[in-house]
């Protein structure tokens, strides 16, 4: 979606500023909230996906002005309340009204070094047929603007690039964020050059890369 | 800048919200306080850029070892003990005289925790995820590094589950150092993109 969280390109917010490694978090409750996420990730009531919407589907001028932990907190707060594991008189009372819902698992205390170290979050899938496109293959990207989930930024849509890798065949996040199937696709590197993104004042020699699906791209033919 | 925190009169409003959300999940079984304190502990202190920094190493005195995370980074990594989440598809990109890598996540936070722990404030941030993609030399100098214009630079916008881990330029006068000594000049943000190694004087 053409969310607030697309801010490839934007400009206008000024400098970055860089910090030390720690503290790690600035606020007592930025540890509850990205430790409650990271839990309630086991519970296995949505995906990765999903969560990632969740967030970015945030008013644009609420997920610009939110520190990210309080992004993470608000799209919490939106999966329990949709899946039913909260209710909406719960989250504002702070107490139970009604029973829990079932889950599939709970993160207890003596698993969260091996959950943690788990390689259950992997993307990849069995390989289904063969990838339509090989490295040095030049592809462009389609025009879409989905009110849904997309990986595929504003600013690398209408582009033309070339096939710098093929990284396997992956989940699928514009269909597995709707929350019923995975959609495996062939997953490519895509090379753009900065001048095809931003114009002919870049630097001839930069690039960006991005990780795509095959239903991102099309063949070029030789021009 | 501000971007990065709520109004100060918001925050105990936070806190408050945390607190209430935790104690009513708890209460409905989903989740464990401890567990939260234990994923909190192993994020703050054992899963970090130490991690990232030994595979540098390994890379930078190993051609087998740097070969082998060229071609799969994610067994390489793994052979460390560096697995789990956020760290499942690992891509190392090398630095050289011809191409600077920069790793940015436009869309939301994607970074390799494994490797490197939780991201610092401002990778997950407006200023750095608008422009590392428009203006990678310019973010750059805002952390004091100027390449030269024949210098390609490479940014990678991490859009799928594929994670990237920078291997910094190995800084001269380092030869003969211990594995152990060179992991001490290798820094989080040269493994992002955003530094340099340190130079050899600093151990």
């Amino acid at each position: 979606m053409n969310g607030g969280a697309d801010l490839g390109g934007m400009q206008g917010f000024g400098p970055v500023v860089d910090e030390p490694e720690y503290p790690k978090f600035h606020q007592p409750w930025e540890s509850r909230v990205m430790a409650i996420v990271v839990a309630l990730g086991a519970c296995r009531q949505w995906n990765i996906d999903q969560s990632r919407y969740a967030r970015e589907s945030l008013p644009p001028a609420d997920y610009l002005r939110f520190s990210y932990y309080r992004i993470w907190l608000e799209g919490a707060q939106k999966l329990l309340l949709s899946t039913g594991m909260v209710t909406v008189e719960e989250l504002a009372e702070g107490k139970l009204h009604r029973p829990a819902i079932q889950v599939a698992n709970k993160m207890e205390a003596e698993k969260v070094w091996d959950m943690l170290h788990a390689l259950g979050g992997a993307a990849d899938r069995p390989a289904q047929g063969e990838p339509s496109f090989a490295i040095g293959d030049r592809v462009s990207t389609i025009n879409t603007h989905p009110q849904s989930h997309t990986r595929l930024p504003r600013y690398a849509r209408a582009k033309t690039g070339t096939i710098s890798k093929v990284l396997g065949f992956h989940v699928f996040p514009d269909i597995s964020a709707k929350g019923d199937r995975d959609d495996p696709q062939w997953l490519y590197q895509v090379c753009f050059s900065a001048r095809e993104l931003w114009g002919g004042d870049k630097n001839p020699r930069d690039k960006v890369t991005l990780d795509l699906w095959e239903p991102h791209l099309m063949a070029m033919t030789d021009d | 800048m501000s971007h990065d925190h709520d109004d100060h009169s918001h925050l105990s409003d936070t806190d408050a919200r945390v607190r209430a959300l935790e104690s009513l999940l708890v209460e409905k079984g989903y989740i464990d306080s401890k567990a939260l304190d234990i994923i909190i502990d192993t994020y703050e202190t054992k899963i970090g850029p130490r991690n990232g920094a030994q595979v540098v190493a390994k890379a930078w005195s190993e051609p087998d070892y740097f070969k082998w995370l060229m071609e799969d980074a994610t067994a390489a990594i793994s052979s460390l003990g560096f697995t789990g989440r956020q760290g499942e598809h690992m891509v190392a990109v090398a630095n050289s005289d011809d191409t600077h890598h920069l790793v940015v996540c436009t869309l939301c936070s994607c970074y390799p925790w494994s490797v490197l722990g939780l991201p610092p404030t401002w990778y997950k941030s407006p200023p750095y995820r608008s422009r590392a993609v428009i203006d990678p030399r310019g973010v750059l100098a805002d952390f004091g590094i100027t390449l030269p214009e024949t210098t390609a630079v490479e940014v990678h916008d991490s859009t799928a589950e594929t994670r990237y881990l920078v291997i910094p330029r190995r800084p001269n006068g380092t030869d003969g150092m211990s594995q152990e000594d060179l992991a001490a000049l290798v820094t989080r943000n040269s493994m992002i993109g955003t530094g340099l190694a340190l130079s050899s004087d600093a151990v």
